[in-house]
């Protein structure tokens, strides 16, 4: 077990070197950062002033080996825009983005559970019909449409809920529903496919002929056993939802990582994107890990392969 | 079943009770709404347009430009005078407060002055600081600032250089003043819950101002990155003004009773450049007067006017025509296919050629001038990028043609674009030594007639050597509230100090 964690945790450390230095490269593919900052108007004696002044005429590869070593230090450096330091800057705004990433993963687990539970109690009716189509219809349906037809409805036509912001919880509403709705697909296929499973399998069809009521078989025995695979997909969804919020922040103009995101990288200040991208890639191979190292658990074959 | 329905109505009461109250002329409030967040509430190191914004509302500078007549007016200082070409000596208005009840004296002049010009305080809006060698104080009411060189639009760029309370700046810094900015202009500003930032009127804002004093109580400044948000906010009343509106929703929103729709010019124009310096290829086809001639008259700019860019008018010089030395008395290159085909010809290109179009701002524009040019036979590659690439590009020797834009700094003069584009350094692709010996002409002397005759030479030049396609000026839609009296900006400065409700 201990060579199989050793494993896993070098390769989620190496994806997260990978995933910074990809991110470090593409961003300075996207243009030359000191004409950013100088703003459109300056001439290119400031230009060369300030690349000289941020250290932006080096060698990319110095320029994120430097980086790399002041990260390596706890120093995420500071955004060139806002002119604080990085780590305040996501602390002021992570926990906008875990609320919203925590709240729209709970709310696909309400509604895709129910959903798939009750597919499978009914396979190949109508039901299910309607249950799978809802769920084409979450994967299909681009989370910007559904931003807009929410805001629509919602927001304008009905005004219950504020379509911008993030300063109450009801504006987090909409939000939770775009981004849940996104997740709901999986979820309600995989509850399905192991309540389906599950159903057939010898230990219900025992508890049906000791006469136990249907919502206890199916709670009690059914459900247990079909959850495991959620659990492990819940994981990498959330990871998913943190990554998605980019654009469900920029639509709802929640101040969060996300949008945070979408602002430095229309303004190549890549100390924060760089920021962001760890922190989130992090996050994602922490969840990832913590699952792969459960299912070793779980299941010995898989610390052998 | 009705256990279900109790229950999903004390949900929607609790969604309903978690609604912010919606301001607007109820207590007195503007609702702004803006695509970027103020990234300080230090105006000197508040990027982009937002930040310039900022300092017109808090902060005054020395002069101001009536956003109507475009005349320059005294605001911190009653008056100035010039001492010679590069020293101007300006007399400040006794008795101005700044926000935390301080008097605004020479001293603050000169320290911002001073403060803002040198390189090493790495200040945003750069234009408009550079060109200032020192600022010193001649009297108790009296500075001199003297120019690097001469400078012929310092008093234009000195409209937007905000004095700051030296005592204040430097005790606080730059995190104090983003924290608590303290200025003299007709609001203060706090920052506001959710990354908005609050605007109140500063009562003890001075009479003589020719700003005025804010006409309501208070402005909220929210980032709103999403147009389609901005216009969903809108509809629902809960966001007063937007501006940048794109023309499909500003068309739909001209028939909701509640809002009010306006277009109003900006400085900004669009051009194509063309490589005829060679710089990025030395045998450029667009080397040849005859090949570009034939690309101006290859693109239906009439057509682009009327079909992708409604609202504004086609130019015939790379410059706003309401600049000063903007003519429009040049060489005119009319839409002419039958005619760019035998200028092809004639060049010895009629079967055409392959060349890299550089753009960042509308992709529809882009592809349009595309289309146009396979049309004499020219392939255009389109290289869609963010503005920064683009520039570092073109600097780099690498765009054979960028259809660009260019705002002037919302200055009215033609000092404010033609030199940067024809100065013969990294952003020049004519490199016409006669152009930038007539721009430096116009560029060195105070004297109007002297600089109109020199850029009147330039422009001629530049026509008649097709050295760039003008394209357009770029309007702005601007949408209010239907209840809200507010000027429509002629310089892309929203002049919020101005609006009132009816």
């Amino acid at each position: 077990m201990t060579v199989f964690i050793v494993r896993r945790g070098a390769l989620a450390l190496l994806v997260l070197l990978t995933v910074s230095f990809l991110s470090f490269g593409l961003v300075k593919v996207s243009g030359d950062l000191a004409i950013a900052l100088a703003g459109e108007q300056a001439g290119t004696a400031y230009v060369d002033f300030l690349r000289n002044q941020y250290g932006l005429d080096d060698p990319v590869i110095v320029q994120y080996l430097r980086w790399l070593g002041r990260l390596l230090r706890g120093d995420l450096g500071a955004s060139f825009y806002f002119g604080t330091p990085v780590t305040a800057l996501l602390a002021e705004k992570l926990p906008i983005t875990m609320i919203l990433g925590v709240s729209a993963l709970s709310f696909a687990v309400l509604v895709s559970i129910p959903l798939g539970v009750m597919a499978a109690l009914r396979p190949d009716s109508w039901v299910d019909r309607l249950v799978l189509g809802v769920a084409l219809l979450g994967q299909a349906m681009p989370t910007f449409w559904l931003c807009f037809l929410l805001i629509l409805l919602f927001g304008i036509n009905l005004a219950w809920l504020p379509i911008s912001g993030s300063g109450t919880w009801a504006h987090y509403v909409m939000p939770t529903i775009a981004l849940g709705y996104y997740a709901t697909p999986a979820f309600t296929r995989i509850t399905r496919a192991g309540m389906i499973e599950a159903l057939a399998s010898d230990y219900v069809r025992t508890a049906r002929a000791k006469g136990l009521r249907l919502p206890v078989i199916v709670l009690k025995h059914g459900l247990r056993n079909a959850l495991v695979p959620v659990v492990s997909v819940a994981a990498v969804q959330f990871g998913f939802m943190l990554g998605g919020s980019v654009v469900i922040e920029t639509i709802f103009a929640m101040h969060g990582v996300g949008y945070l995101a979408w602002q430095s990288i229309s303004q190549n200040d890549y100390p924060v994107v760089q920021a962001i991208v760890l922190t989130v890639s992090s996050i994602y191979v922490v969840l990832t890990l913590v699952a792969d190292l459960l299912n070793g658990a779980i299941d010995p074959r898989i610390r052998i392969r | 079943m009705a256990v279900a329905i109790r229950a999903a109505l004390a949900v929607l009461f609790v969604i309903l009770s978690g609604q912010p109250a919606l301001a607007g002329k109820s207590d007195d409030t503007v609702n702004v709404g803006f695509r970027l967040q103020l990234q300080s509430l230090d105006s000197y190191y508040s990027p982009g347009r937002e930040g310039l914004l900022l300092s017109f509302w808090v902060w005054d500078a020395l002069v101001y430009r009536d956003s109507s007549t475009f005349e320059m007016k005294p605001l911190l200082a009653s008056s100035w005078k010039h001492i010679d070409d590069r020293t101007l000596e300006f007399v400040i208005r006794p008795g101005i407060k700044f926000h935390d009840g301080s008097t605004l004296t020479v001293k603050d002049v000169v320290f911002t002055l001073n403060f803002v010009s040198k390189p090493e305080n790495k200040v945003f809006n750069q234009a408009a600081v550079a060109w200032i060698e020192s600022a010193t104080a001649t009297g108790p009411n009296t500075v001199r600032v003297r120019a690097k060189q001469v400078t012929p639009l310092a008093l234009a760029y000195l409209m937007s250089v905000p004095i700051y309370p030296a005592d204040y700046y430097q005790r606080v810094g730059r995190e104090g003043m983003a924290a608590k900015p303290i200025g003299s202009g007709p609001f203060t500003a706090q920052p506001g819950p959710d990354n908005s930032v609050i605007f109140t009127r500063f009562d003890d804002y001075f009479a003589a101002s020719p700003k005025g004093k804010a006409g309501v109580r208070r402005m909220i400044y929210r980032a709103i990155p999403e147009i389609n948000t901005q216009v969903a906010e809108l509809i629902s009343g809960r966001l007063d003004w937007a501006y940048y509106v794109p023309d499909d929703q500003a068309e739909r929103l001209r028939r909701l009773p509640n809002l009010r729709v306006a277009q109003g010019e900006s400085f900004r124009v669009a051009y194509l450049t063309m490589d005829a310096a060679g710089k990025a290829a030395a045998d450029s086809p667009l080397k040849y007067l005859s090949v570009r001639r034939a690309i101006a008259h290859a693109i239906d700019r009439e057509g682009l006017v009327k079909n992708l860019m409604l609202g504004s008018q086609l130019i015939h010089t790379p410059c706003y025509p309401k600049q000063f030395g903007c003519g429009q008395d040049v060489t005119k290159y009319s839409y002419d296919p039958a005619r760019a085909r035998s200028l092809m010809a004639e060049a010895g290109r009629a079967g055409g050629f392959s060349v890299d179009i550089y753009a960042f701002r509308n992709r529809q524009v882009a592809e349009a001038i595309i289309g146009n040019l396979r049309a004499v036979g020219i392939t255009g590659n389109l290289r869609w990028a963010q503005y920064p690439a683009v520039v570092q590009k073109r600097r780099s020797n690498e765009t054979p043609m960028v259809v660009d834009d260019w705002g002037s700094n919302s200055i009215d003069d033609v000092g404010a674009i033609l030199p940067v584009f024809f100065n013969g350094g990294p952003d020049d692709y004519a490199m016409d030594p006669a152009v930038t010996a007539s721009l430096a002409r116009g560029g060195s002397t105070t004297d109007r007639a002297a600089r109109q005759a020199a850029y009147a030479e330039a422009l001629k030049r530049i026509a008649d050597q097709a050295y760039v396609v003008p394209l357009f000026t770029m309007p702005i839609t601007y949408v209010f509230s239907a209840g809200l009296d507010m000027p429509v900006p002629n310089d892309e400065i929203p002049e919020f100090w101005r609006a009132r409700w009816k």
